[in-house]
């Protein structure tokens, strides 16, 4: 059993127990446009809710991610260093980025559910 | 306070192509349509993009004295420039510094200069002040320009003008494209062989429709635009070139002819001439990052001690490249090809070399 949570920077997590993976949403993904490089954590890096976690870049620019929770990197995506199109083709699925084992998990409260987040994407039209 | 922004001409079609509109120089212009910046680079490598450039400024010069009173203004050779000939040159400063670069065309009774956008009033002002007697200026705002890049333009525009297949590179002519008179020129800012083609502002939707409705050719954005440039190792004004730029230390002493160098009678002559006879203590040069990261405009060039030596002036993905491309000074010194240098990215130290230009061959049409 997994829930997602949005931040207002658009980056998802998808918690199970106390791991949470995490990515940009479609809409950062289309805002962005063609994704060509991407710069991950490292793997035992202790990252604080907000921090830069990682770096996407497009053709036009570089935009950092920011960690939607406070915890430890456990994992990266190495598929998005070598493809980094997957982040275009699908951003809630294989074009994750990393995952955290969480240090602090009632800092989800804080954050959106889908519902939420697509009433937010509606008020910035 | 955002000042209100200008439309060209084709503002509506490319709402209706469904561009995405940013600010550019004053203009609303699309920065990329549906199918992407990476797409549309490579299309205009493979096949053939039409991009709207109407933001640049169209300027005719008149007058019996009008060869003379340009060339007080640019080192460029205009008195050797034959009729339908186009030259690249730009105007300098008196410390030999760069207000802008331009093409200027000999048109036959007048020449045809197309000017930044973001230098347009500056460079009016500049003309108006200096040109003097017996050359008159006027800044067109009657015309759109369109730029039709790639392999397979020239095979579709002649479909409607037969006789665009017979300009070689950096010539131009006058054509009926269709019902429509054009000034259009075998030039462009790819790469690429291609045309720019100067229209009547209310016929240009009509032109750029019919163009698009060619199987080879489809829209291109700003952004494509630029990644295209880059990847041909040619300047953009404002950052890789500025007042602060001479031609020399730009790599642009090749839009300096000899009768120029020797004869100075330019703004900043003194300096260039100086530049030319003892060097410079930095060039322009293509960077070639050895890593993925991209380096972009600003990053700084580092030392083998980090202690920084240049700056990346352009920089980002090269979608033909397959990876990271930039320009940048560096001192005189390390502009040869094969130099290593650092770029400084987020605090960390990555390894590039210098490249000789352009990252991707040009591909003109020179007979």
């Amino acid at each position: 059993m997994s829930t997602v949570y949005f931040t207002k920077d658009h980056e998802w997590v998808k918690v199970t127990g106390d791991e949470g993976v995490i990515g940009i949403t479609d809409y950062a993904q289309k805002a962005l446009g063609d994704v060509v490089f991407v710069e991950l954590p490292a793997i035992g890096l202790d990252l604080a809710q907000g921090a830069e976690a990682a770096v996407v870049e497009s053709v036009k620019a570089a935009s950092d991610v920011y960690s939607p929770v406070s915890g430890t990197v456990v994992a990266t995506n190495q598929a998005v260093v070598d493809q980094p199109g997957l982040i275009n083709e699908a951003p809630e699925e294989g074009g994750w980025f990393f995952s955290l084992r969480l240090s602090n998990p009632s800092e989800l409260d804080e954050l959106m559910d889908r519902a939420a987040y697509d009433e937010f994407l509606t008020g910035l039209e | 306070m955002t000042p209100e922004l200008l439309r060209t001409p084709l503002f509506r079609l490319h709402l209706d192509l469904g561009g995405r509109m940013v600010p550019f120089a004053g203009y609303e212009m699309p920065v990329q349509y549906p199918s992407g910046i990476l797409a549309e680079h490579l299309f205009t490598r493979t096949s053939a993009s039409l991009f709207d450039v109407s933001h640049m400024g169209q300027v005719v010069i008149r007058g019996d004295r009008r060869v003379a009173a340009l060339e007080a203004l640019v080192p460029g050779d205009i008195e050797a420039l034959g009729e339908g000939r186009i030259r690249y040159t730009q105007f300098t400063n008196d410390q030999g510094g760069i207000k802008d670069d331009l093409m200027v065309t000999n048109a036959g009774d007048h020449l045809f200069l197309v000017i930044n956008a973001a230098c347009k009033d500056a460079d009016i002002a500049h003309l108006r002040a200096h040109l003097g007697g017996g050359a008159d200026l006027v800044l067109l705002t009657d015309r759109a320009l369109l730029a039709l890049q790639g392999p397979k333009a020239a095979d579709a525009l002649a479909r409607f003008a037969p006789g665009v297949a017979e300009l070689s590179f950096m010539t131009a002519g006058t054509f009926d494209v269709g019902g429509i008179v054009c000034l259009i020129s075998r030039s462009g800012y790819t790469g690429e062989d291609g045309f720019e083609l100067s229209v009547p502002a209310d016929r240009a939707e009509e032109l750029a429709r019919r163009l698009l409705a060619e199987p080879e050719i489809r829209p291109a954005g700003l952004g494509a635009r630029d990644s295209l440039r880059l990847e041909a190792g040619l300047c953009l004004y404002g950052s890789d070139i500025d007042e602060t730029t001479s031609p020399v230390e730009a790599a642009l002493t090749w839009s300096i002819s000899k009768r120029r160098r020797a004869g100075g009678g330019f703004p900043g002559a003194a300096v260039v001439q100086e530049q030319l006879a003892t060097g410079v203590g930095r060039r322009l040069v293509g960077i070639r990052p050895l890593g993925k990261a991209p380096a972009r405009a600003h990053t700084a060039i580092v030392d083998d001690g980090g202690v920084e030596i240049g700056v990346v002036t352009s920089g980002g993905f090269g979608p033909s490249v397959g990876g990271p491309v930039a320009m940048g000074y560096v001192p005189d010194p390390l502009s040869r090809p094969g130099s290593a240098v650092g770029l400084l990215i987020r605090g960390v130290r990555h390894d590039a070399e210098v490249v000789a230009l352009p990252f991707v061959p040009h591909r003109y049409h020179k007979v």
